[in-house]
Order: C-alpha cells, then structure tokens, then sequence
C-alpha cells in the first residue's frame, strides 16, 4: 500500500517538472528540471527491482547531461559576450 | 514494529519531497532552485537507504553512493556557472 | 539483539522529522541565504542519524555506510558555501531584516 502511495507521487512530481522543463523561459531552470526527473527515475527504477537500470540512470541523466548543457550554455554564452 | 516506523519515515520522505517541489515552483532565483535540488538529492539518498533495509539487499546501496558522489559534481557546476568562471 | 534494532529505527524515524523540518524551512524562510542555511544543515544531521539508524538495523552494513556518511559530511557544507558565494557574487537581494553583510565589507575595504 505504501509502495503505491509513494509511486504515485513520483509520478506526479514527474510530470509536474516535465511540463515546467517544456513551458520555463528560463534554460538553466529547464535543465535543473530535467536533472529532478532523472533523480524521480533513478528512484522508481530502484522500487521496481533494477539497481543496475538506476546506477545508469543516475549517472547519466542526472550527472552528465547536466554538466555537457550546462558547458554548452557557457559557450553560447561567452560568444553572445564576445559580439 | 520495526517495518511501521521504517514505512512512517518513508511518508516522511514523501511529504518532504513534496514541500521541496513547492518550493521549486514557486522560488523567484535560480540559487531557490538549486538549492531545491541539493536538499532533494540528500532526502532521496535517505529513501534509497530505508528502502535498501525493506528490501533487504545490498546492493541497493550503491546506487546511494554512486548518486552522493556524481550530485555533488553537479551542484559544483551549476555554482560555478552563476559566477561566471566555469 | 532486538533492542538494538528498536533504537535503530527510532533514530531513523528522527532523522526523517529532521528532513522534513529541513524542507518547511526551505519553504518557509524568506530568503536565498536562509534557506542555505536552514536546508543544508538541518538536512545533513537528518541524513546522519538516518543512515546510522539503518547501521543499527543492519550491522553487517556498517562499513558502506560508514563510506556514505563520511562524504556526506565531506560534501555537503562545500556545496552550500560554494552556492552562497555564488549567489552573492550575482547580487540576489536580501531580506530588509539583514543587519551584516561582512563580505561586502571585506571587498569594498581591499578595494581601497
């Protein structure tokens, strides 16, 4: 019973940052957002039985495509400086 | 006994999490938000924890510490990209 | 043998409370560098005394979590110092209740 009431909230924490990373004006929010679904994930593959599906989860979704968006922000950044 | 307090710490966990993700909606900066985010990944390395006892297998908790390790890198790059010094 | 396990899930059972005051804190608090503060540390001692309840539990354990504990103590003030140096080097406003600001000070004094 309670692994049901805490998967539906994940689900529905899921959903609510999916819509905020779609609708934000802001992209280092969007990108945060992002990071907050892939921890959900990690946490949902984990209460299905799939630790191994949750170590890759975490380790890519939630750490490196953070860091690679947030590299290339700086790029766009520094160039829009440069100009 | 035990797995009742253990599930009581669980909806503890849930409500946290909860007032977190209030907070992230409505934070004015992006320093809320990545704060928000800080606190979440410490709450959850706390839940996969409990949930490594209630399930009663060790592995689980090296998705605890591979996720300590890899969060804290990313906290660093996002301050340091509000600074400007990445 | 039985009462150890007893303690154990009581301390995780306050550790829990602590995380969630470490969140109303967050959504309480009127600014960046209280929320910092009520956050980070109230979240780091519920975190301690959760994983040394499931230590308790579990003591075949004791080792990874003692590995888990150890950087979790390590990490986590350096992020939160790493974060407020941030945001005060981007100018987030504070609160009108702020009455010292001893890092301005010590710039603008080197300054001149």
């Amino acid at each position: 019973m309670i692994y049901l009431i805490l998967l539906l909230v994940f689900g529905l924490i899921m959903i609510i940052m999916a819509f905020t990373a779609i609708h934000h004006k802001n992209l280092q929010v969007a990108v945060i957002a992002s990071g907050i679904i892939s921890l959900l994930a990690s946490v949902v593959y984990v209460f299905l039985a799939a630790p191994d599906v949750a170590i890759t989860e975490a380790s890519i979704g939630s750490a490196l495509t953070v860091v690679i968006f947030f590299y290339v922000l700086n790029k766009i950044r520094r160039s829009n400086d440069q100009e | 006994m035990i797995n009742t307090l253990l599930s009581v710490s669980l909806l503890f966990i849930a409500l946290s999490f909860i007032l977190i993700i209030i907070r992230f909606l409505i934070g004015t900066t992006v320093a809320d938000r990545i704060i928000a985010l800080d606190v979440l990944t410490v709450s959850s390395i706390g839940m996969l924890v409990i949930l490594a006892r209630m399930f009663d297998r060790v592995i689980y908790l090296d998705v605890a510490v591979v996720y300590g390790i890899l969060s804290f890198i990313g906290v660093i790059v996002m301050a340091k990209y509000m600074e400007k010094s990445l | 043998m039985d009462y150890l396990a007893l303690i154990g899930s009581v301390l995780t059972l306050i550790g829990t409370i602590f995380m969630f005051l470490a969140a109303l804190g967050l959504l309480r608090m009127p600014d960046v560098y209280n929320r910092i503060q009520a956050g980070t540390k109230a979240s780091t001692l519920g975190s301690v005394l959760t994983l040394l309840g499931i230590g308790l539990i579990q003591p075949d354990w004791l080792l990874k979590i003692g590995l888990l504990i150890i950087f979790i103590l390590l990490s986590n003030p350096v992020s939160s110092h790493v974060l407020g140096r941030a945001a005060h080097h981007k100018k987030v406003p504070m609160s009108p209740k702020t009455v010292l600001d001893h890092l301005t000070e010590d710039q603008t004094s080197t300054k001149n």
